[in-house]
């Protein structure tokens, strides 16, 4: 690389042992570093500003193969750390022209990484996905005509109709019950957007893409909560992830949920 | 189109029927949507000093294009794969 490298930032944290950080692949296979300053620690690697600069990001972000392989080398990083310490998470693409630059950084904002780091602790956040439970119709064969009249056939097509709308009203109510009682175990939660089915694979219709912080020993308390709640609310269907790195909870302003 | 996607699609989104992976790295690789709901619209911004317009951009906006392009030729029915049984996909 002919130009000085950018600084790619994952995370902040306090005192992380760098024998963590030493066989860890960062974005682009990069080494991983600590870069210290106002008693905190970044977590960062040096990257090449042709591919990880503004303008090279712009382009890089709408390839969905650069930035499968990129949020999974973020990902690694941070939850490696995660594993030993409390940490912020970074927004991906947080990138920084030196060390000087990010030893300011972490200086003028201290005082809040603290607050966040406090709060966060050693909790995780856990996610929970609910989609529309299919009970798939069976469809007649193609080129095989259905039985009885059109008349018939209207009015069948009528009941699936509202079979389907009724359907989706329930799942959404099951959806809101399940939210609230899963927000009770949960130090803070919030909502994400529904998820792509171009991306997700998943042809139902999604009815809940939360995220849950929990305290560290109530996971399997929130575990059986999800499986009790699966059954009790036939119309959705439950599917939960973690622990994560606590992504939807790292924001530095006020905690949402 | 993305590879990861198409192996997914390959798959017929059973990653879907289980509980979903260990994020930790244990069982399997958690599924690229769920992370890139968290890594794309979840952590700090910080507006860094090369990448100072992009902590401004919707990155979710940014990517989506993306997505779109690269996942909309697996969303046909013949790669949608089979649906899982319904039931078998609750969470444990």
């Amino acid at each position: 690389m002919t130009e000085p490298p950018g600084v790619w930032l994952y995370a902040v944290a306090e005192g992380v042992d760098t024998a963590i950080l030493a066989g860890l692949a960062g974005v682009g296979g990069s080494a991983v570093r600590a870069v210290a300053a106002g008693g905190l620690t970044a977590v960062a690697s040096d990257v090449d500003l042709a591919q990880y600069g503004e303008t090279a990001l712009e382009r890089n972000l709408e390839d969905l193969d650069w930035l499968a392989a990129t949020a999974r080398a973020h990902h690694r990083v941070i939850d490696a750390v995660a594993r030993h310490r409390a940490v912020v998470p970074m927004r991906l693409a947080t990138v920084y022209s030196g060390d000087a630059a990010v030893a300011t950084m972490l200086t003028a904002q201290a005082a809040s990484f603290r607050r966040t780091l406090d709060r966060l602790g050693t909790r995780k956040e856990w996610g929970v996905k609910a989609h529309l439970a299919g009970r798939p119709e069976p469809e007649p064969a193609a080129g095989q005509p259905g039985p009885g009249s059109g008349a018939a056939y209207l009015r069948r097509r009528q009941q699936q109709l509202d079979a389907q709308r009724d359907g989706r009203r329930d799942a959404a109510a099951s959806a809101r019950a399940v939210h609230a009682e899963l927000s009770g175990h949960a130090a803070a939660s919030c909502c994400h957007p529904p998820q792509l089915p171009q991306l997700s694979g998943e042809r139902a219709v999604m009815v809940l893409n939360a995220a849950y912080l929990l305290d560290a020993g109530s996971a399997g308390d929130f575990e059986r909560a999800v499986t009790g709640l699966a059954a009790r609310h036939p119309h959705i269907r439950l599917e939960l992830t973690g622990p994560w790195p606590p992504y939807s909870f790292a924001s530095t302003q006020e905690p949402p949920g | 189109m993305s590879a990861e996607l198409a192996a997914h699609a390959r798959r017929g989104g059973t990653a879907h029927a289980r509980r979903g992976a260990d994020a930790h790295g244990g069982a399997g690789r958690v599924a690229l949507v769920d992370l890139l709901d968290r890594v794309l619209a979840g952590g700090v911004v910080l507006a860094g000093d090369v990448t100072l317009a992009i902590a401004d951009v919707d990155l979710v906006t940014v990517s989506l294009r993306a997505l779109v392009t690269s996942a909309s030729a697996l969303a046909g029915p013949e790669d949608r794969g089979h649906a899982v049984t319904p039931g078998a996909e609750r969470a444990r």
